[in-house]
């Protein structure tokens, strides 16, 4: 993507929103940067699904990196083994689900985002 | 046992990952608390992890099929810490019952949205997303 133009001034701002809405809503609740970043860069940038869904899972990498550098080196708390063996499967998942996503319309996309939606909102509200 | 049962919660996030483009967390932290008896702690960082890579190799699928704003995404990646930040801030603030009915509250509200978007015909959108596709 050989794109040399500056990122207008706006629309920095609005991609620093989102990154700190992500931030600000993973470390409150749990919930992957990815359930706040694909909505709002769907219905706020006016990105068509999947290349919401792309970006959204290039930006998570960060956030993951990120995160879990500061959990396993300040805390410990990661389960090296564990994690990289539960990987293998997961990995294989991701491919399957892309590879799948598609063949989809995108507006059926935008359909099972809602039901995610919905599920983690039930989940918060149950707590 | 219940590591296939592990293995497949996992592979499940990952699927769920690849459709709708969040990290999968939000099945592989049960499928550790549940199945490989890790504590909440312990599975979410480790889930981090995880997101890493099953991210990682999600956002390099999809890149080659034409879908990534790459500086879009290094954007709101680096700036994330900045709201983790905030986050503390506020969770220091507010009572925590606030916090996740508000965001309950907010998340149905998306989901209308994207209900009432995915509705629109195809061809009626925006050329928003059109544009953005060209390389």
């Amino acid at each position: 993507m050989p794109d040399a133009r500056p990122v207008p001034q706006r629309r920095a701002l609005r991609l620093a929103a989102v990154g700190t809405a992500a931030g600000a809503f993973s470390g409150l609740f749990g919930v992957g940067g990815g359930t706040i970043i694909v909505p709002l860069l769907i219905l706020w940038f006016g990105y068509g699904e999947r290349l919401a869904t792309g970006t959204s899972l290039a930006a998570i990498v960060i956030i993951a990196l990120l995160a879990s550098a500061l959990q396993g080196g300040a805390y410990g708390n990661v389960k090296l083994a564990t994690g990289l063996l539960l990987a293998i499967p997961a990995v294989a998942g991701i491919i399957a689900g892309t590879a799948l996503q598609q063949r989809l319309p995108q507006r059926t996309i935008s359909l099972l985002f809602a039901v995610l939606l919905v599920a983690v909102a039930v989940e918060l509200i149950l707590k | 046992m219940s590591s296939v049962l592990a293995a497949l919660t996992a592979a499940a996030g990952g699927f769920v990952g690849g459709l709708v483009g969040v990290g999968g967390g939000i099945l592989f932290v049960p499928a550790m608390t549940i199945f490989l008896d890790l504590s909440q702690v312990k599975a979410e960082s480790t889930s981090l992890l995880m997101i890493a890579i099953v991210a990682l190799v999600g956002a390099m699928r999809q890149r080659r099929y034409g879908n990534v704003e790459l500086r879009d995404a290094a954007l709101i990646g680096i700036l994330s810490p900045i709201g983790v930040g905030i986050g503390v801030v506020v969770s220091n603030a507010v009572p925590e019952r606030v916090l996740q009915l508000g965001f309950a509250g907010l998340a149905l509200f998306m989901a209308t949205q994207l209900v009432r978007r995915a509705l629109v015909p195809e061809p009626a959108r925006g050329t928003a997303s059109q544009q953005q596709q060209q390389p």
